[in-house]
C-alpha cells in the first residue's frame, strides 16, 4: 500500500509541476495577478507531494518491503537502521528522488520566504523551478521508478554495497545535491531575469544568498566525499581527479565565480550579463555532473550506478535546460544595461580577474574530464587523463588566483591603487617567504610543498590582514574591538572563506610531503617510517554485525615510547561477496598515521604504512570555507533580502 | 578611461586567460595523456620504455605469485587478452577485488626485460564488472563477438584458444 501512495504522490507532483510551470510563465507574461498568485501554493503543493513520495520510499526501506525492487536490490533486513535510511538514496532511483525533493524544497523556500519579491519575478522563478522538476519527475517515472513492485517477493534484500555502508557517505549525497540543486535556483533567477530583460541590485541580493548556500553545501559535500575516499578506499589519497570528482568540482568552480560576481551586481550594478551567464553555467555544470555520474559514460572508479537508457534521457534534459537557457541568453542578454563603471584596478577589477581565472580552471578541468570520451567516440582511441595532467594544467592558473585573493579584498570599489594595498600586505608576504624557506630547510629541496606552504600562509595571513585593516587594528587599536563587533558578518564570512582555502592548501602541501612504505611483517617484527616504529603484535579473526574480518594489531612507538595501538582490518561481507579494507588512521593536528592491511603469506602479513603530514587540515579547511559561507549567509543584509529595488547601490 | 578602452582591456584579459588555459592544456596533454594498450597491442608494437601507459586485460588463472624482494613484498601476475600475454610486477597492496581470471587495468611502464612494472592496479568495486577497455580488447582479439551474446565468464578466458589470432586492429 505504501509504495502505491508514493507512486501516486510522484504522479501528483508531476501534474503540479506542469501546472506551476504553465501558470507561472503565462501569468507573468500576461501580467495576470490571479495566475501569478497561483505559483506559490502550487510550489508548496509540489513540495508536499514529493515529500510524501520520498517518505513512502524511506518507509519501504525501513520496514524492508521486499516487494519493492529497489529495496530488494539495495537493502537487507539485518542492516543497521541508519544504513536502511541512507540506503534510500544510496542507489540510483532513490538518489534521483532525493534530487527532486531538494529541488522542491528550494522551490518551497522561494515560495515561502519570497513574499517581498516582485510578484512577476517570483512567479517566473517558481515556474522555471517547476519546469526543471517536471523534467526530472518525468525521468524518474519513465526510467527509474523507485516504487516498481516485484512478484513473488524475494525472501530478503541483496544488501547495500558494503563500501557505501558508512556514516560519512550517508550524508555525502544529500549535501552534494543541496549544492547542485541550489544552483537550479540561481539558474531560475537568471532565466527569469532574461525573460524580464532586467537585472538590478535587488536581483543580485536574491541570487547571492542562494549561490552562497549552494556553494557552501557543495564545499561540504566535496570535502566529505574526499574524506570518505581517504579513509574508506584505503589508497591513502584524498583526490584522484576522477571524472565523478571533477563533476562535482566543476559546478563548485563556476559557483565560486558566481558568488563573487553577484557581489558586484549587488553593490555596483555592473557585470550583470556576466553574472547571468555564470548562473546558467553553474547549473549547466551541475546537470553535466548528474549526467556523467548517472549515465556511466565515463570510466570511473566511483561509478556505482550506470545505465545507457537513463543516460540518453538525462542528456536530453541537459540539452533542453542548458540549450534553452543559453539560447535565451543569446537572445536577451543585450537588454541588460550595465550601470556601474569601474577602473581596471579596483575591487570590481579584482573580482573580474577572479572570475576569469576560476573559469579558466573550470575549462581546463572540463576538457580533461571530457577529452577521453571525445577521443573514444571520435578518434577511436582509449585514453585516460590522470592526475599529472590536471596538476600541470591547473596549478599555473591557481597560482595567480591565490596571489590575487589576499590583495582583492584590500582594494577599494570603483578605483583603487595597487601599491598602497601591497604596502598593507608586506608582513603577509614576509610570512609567506619565511614559510617557503622554512619548508625548504626542514623538508629538503621540495619546491612544490614549499610553494604550497607559502600560498597557505599568504591566504591565512592575508585574511587576517583584511580583517585587521577593516577594524583599523594597527592605526586605532583602542576602538578596534568596537569596530570588530560592528563589522558585518559578510566581511567575517569572506575572510573566513579565504582563510579556509588557505587551511586546505596547508593540508595539501603537507600531503605533498607524505611518504609510504610496504612492509612484510611477522608478529613481533617491526618497520620504521618517518621516525615512528610500527610493530605487528598479532593477526587474528574478528566478527562484525554482517561481516567477518581479519584484524591486525599494530603497536606504534616513537623513541621506544608507545604512541597508539592501531587495528587495520580486512572485512569480508558474505552477503555481497565482497571484501573491503578498513584502514586504521590515527589523526593528530600534525600528521595522520595510516595503516592498511594487505594480504598474508607464510605467516607474515603485508602492511602498507603511510605518514601523512597535516592531512586532517584538508577537510578542516573545507569545513571552515563552508562556515565562512554560512556566516556570510547569516548577515542581516542578506536575510532582509531586497526590501526595495532603489534603497541600495552605493552602500559598500 | 573610456568605456571602449575598458571593454578592450577586458577582452584582452579574457583572451589572455583563455589562451593561457589552452596553451597549458595542450602542453599538459602532450606529456600526460595515458594510452590504453592490450597485451596484443604490445606484442605488435612495443611502446617506448620510458612512457607510462595503461595495460588492461584479464589476470591469467594460476599466474599470481606473491613473493618478496629484499624484505619488500612483490606481486607477479600475467595479464592476457587471449591472444597475447604480458608479465606484470607490482610492489604494492592489491585492491580487494583483484582476482585471478578477472578484468584488471594497471598503470605503469614496460621494462627492458619485457616485464610491465605497474605503479597502480585498479580493480572495480564490483566483481562482475568488466572494464570497458578490457571488453574492447577482448573483442578485438577475436574472443568475443557481442552479437553472440554476453562475454563468457571471465575465469575461462585464458583457457580459450585464440580463435582468430592477430585479427585485431
Amino acid at each position: 500500500m505504501i509504495p502505491e501512495i508514493g507512486q501516486f504522490a510522484l504522479g501528483l507532483a508531476l501534474v503540479l509541476a506542469l501546472a506551476l510551470a504553465g501558470f507561472g510563465l503565462l501569468g507573468a507574461q500576461r501580467a495576470e495577478a490571479r495566475l501569478m498568485a497561483l505559483a506559490p501554493p502550487l510550489a508548496l503543493g509540489m513540495l508536499l507531494a514529493v515529500l510524501a513520495s520520498f517518505l513512502c520510499l524511506v518507509a519501504s526501506f525501513v520496514e524492508n518491503d521486499t516487494t519493492v525492487s529497489t529495496v530488494v536490490a539495495n537493502s537487507h533486513s539485518l542492516k543497521p537502521l541508519l544504513y536502511k535510511i541512507s540506503g534510500t538514496w544510496g542507489n540510483h532511483e532513490g538518489s534521483m528522488l532525493l534530487w527532486v525533493l531538494i529541488l522542491a524544497l528550494c522551490a518551497g523556500a522561494v515560495a515561502g520566504f519570497g513574499r517581498n519579491l516582485p510578484s512577476a519575478l517570483q512567479a517566473r522563478v517558481l515556474a522555471v523551478l517547476g519546469l526543471v522538476a517536471l523534467g526530472f519527475l518525468a525521468f524518474i517515472l519513465a526510467t527509474s521508478n523507485p516504487f516498481r513492485r516485484v512478484w513473488p517477493p524475494a525472501p530478503d534484500g541483496l544488501g547495500l554495497n558494503p563500501v557505501l555502508q558508512d556514516p560519512g557517505l550517508a550524508f555525502h549525497p544529500p549535501l552534494l545535491y543541496l549544492g547542485y540543486v541550489g544552483f537550479a535556483v540561481t539558474f531560475a533567477f537568471a532565466v527569469a531575469a532574461l525573460l524580464e530583460g532586467r537585472v538590478d541590485a535587488a536581483w543580485g541580493r536574491w541570487v547571492r544568498p542562494w549561490a552562497l548556500a549552494a556553494w557552501s553545501f557543495l564545499t561540504l559535500g566535496i570535502g566529505l566525499g574526499s574524506w570518505w575516499a581517504y579513509y574508506e578506499l584505503g589508497w591513502g589519497g584524498y583526490w584522484f581527479w576522477d571524472p565523478v570528482e571533477n563533476a562535482s568540482l566543476l559546478p563548485w568552480l563556476a559557483g565560486c565565480a558566481l558568488l563573487h560576481s553577484a557581489i558586484v551586481v549587488e553593490k555596483r550594478e555592473a557585470l550583470k550579463t556576466w553574472t547571468v551567464f555564470l548562473a546558467l553555467l553553474a547549473f549547466a555544470l551541475s546537470l553535466l555532473g548528474t549526467f556523467l555520474v548517472r549515465s556511466g559514460v565515463l570510466n570511473s572508479v566511483h561509478a556505482f550506478a550506470s545505465d545507457p537508457g537513463r543516460g540518453v534521457f538525462i542528456l536530453a534534459l541537459l540539452m533542453f535546460y542548458v540549450g534553452g537557457g543559453f539560447a535565451l541568453f543569446a537572445w536577451r542578454a543585450q537588454a541588460m544595461t550595465p550601470m556601474g563603471v569601474f577602473a581596471a584596478v579596483s575591487r570590481e577589477g579584482a573580482l573580474v580577474l577572479n572570475n576569469l581565472l576560476l573559469c579558466s580552471v573550470a575549462a581546463v578541468v572540463l576538457v580533461g574530464t571530457l577529452y577521453p570520451l571525445f577521443a573514444d567516440l571520435v578518434l577511436g582511441q582509449k585514453i585516460s587523463v590522470g592526475a599529472p595532467f590536471f596538476n600541470t594544467a591547473t596549478l599555473p592558473l591557481a597560482a595567480p588566483l591565490i596571489g590575487a585573493m589576499a590583495l582583492g579584498p584590500l582594494l577599494a570599489w570603483k578605483r583603487a591603487r595597487v601599491f598602497p594595498a601591497l604596502q598593507k600586505l608586506w608582513w603577509v608576504a614576509l610570512g609567506a617567504l619565511l614559510a617557503f624557506l622554512l619548508c625548504l630547510l626542514l623538508a629538503g629541496a621540495r619546491i612544490g610543498p614549499a610553494l604550497g606552504f607559502a600560498a597557505a600562509t599568504w591566504l591565512i595571513w592575508g585574511a587576517t590582514a583584511d580583517i585587521a585593516e577593516r577594524i583599523a587594528l594597527f592605526s586605532r587599536p583602542r576602538t578596534a574591538w568596537a569596530r570588530a563587533k560592528g563589522l558585518p558578518r559578510a566581511a567575517w564570512g569572506g575572510a573566513l572563506g579565504h582563510a579556509g582555502l588557505g587551511v586546505t592548501i596547508l593540508g595539501l602541501a603537507g600531503m605533498g610531503l607524505a611518504e609510504d612504505k610496504l612492509a612484510l611483517l611477522k608478529p613481533g617484527e617491526s618497520a620504521v617510517l618517518g621516525g615512528y616504529e610500527y610493530r605487528l603484535e598479532s593477526i587474528a579473526d574478528a566478527q562484525g554485525a554482517n561481516f567477518s574480518a581479519r584484524r591486525a594489531v599494530v603497536q606504534v612507538l616513537r623513541n621506544g615510547q608507545p604512541v597508539v595501538r592501531m587495528e587495520p582490518e580486512k572485512r569480508s561481507f558474505p552477503l555481497a561477496r565482497m571484501t573491503t579494507s578498513e584502514a586504521a588512521i590515527h589523526s593528530t593536528p600534525l600528521r595522520d598515521l595510516y595503516v592498511v592491511l594487505g594480504d598474508e603469506r607464510e605467516g607474515a602479513v603485508v602492511l602498507r604504512i603511510h605518514n601523512n603530514p597535516l592531512a586532517p587540515w584538508i577537510w578542516l579547511g573545507a569545513g571552515i570555507m563552508a562556515l565562512g559561507g554560512g556566516l556570510s549567509l547569516s548577515d542581516r543584509r542578506t536575510r532582509v533580502a531586497a526590501p526595495a529595488p532603489k534603497a541600495q547601490g552605493v552602500r559598500a | 578611461m573610456t568605456r571602449k578602452r575598458k571593454r578592450l582591456y577586458v577582452l584582452l584579459l579574457c583572451a589572455l586567460g583563455l589562451g593561457g588555459a589552452t596553451a597549458l592544456t595542450l602542453t599538459a596533454f602532450q606529456d600526460n595523456l595515458v594510452f590504453f594498450r592490450s597485451p596484443s597491442d604490445i606484442t605488435r608494437e612495443a611502446p617506448p620504455p620510458e612512457r607510462a601507459f595503461r595495460l588492461g586485460g584479464l589476470v591469467e588463472q594460476g599466474s599470481l605469485q606473491r613473493t618478496s624482494v629484499e624484505g619488500r613484498p612483490l606481486v607477479r601476475f600475467t595479464v592476457t587478452d587471449g591472444a597475447a600475454k604480458v608479465p606484470v610486477a607490482f610492489g604494492g597492496v592489491l585492491p580487494d577485488l583483484f582476482r585471478e581470471g578477472q578484468g584488471v587495468v594497471t598503470l605503469g611502464k614496460l621494462g627492458r626485460d619485457g616485464v610491465f612494472q605497474a605503479s597502480e592496479v585498479l580493480a572495480r568495486h564490483d566483481e562482475t564488472y568488466m572494464p570497458p577497455e578490457v571488453a574492447d580488447a577482448l573483442k578485438r582479439s577475436g574472443h568475443w563477438n557481442p552479437a553472440q551474446g554476453p562475454a563468457p565468464a571471465a575465469a575461462e578466458w585464458n583457457t580459450l584458444n585464440p580463435a582468430r589470432p592477430g585479427s585485431g586492429g
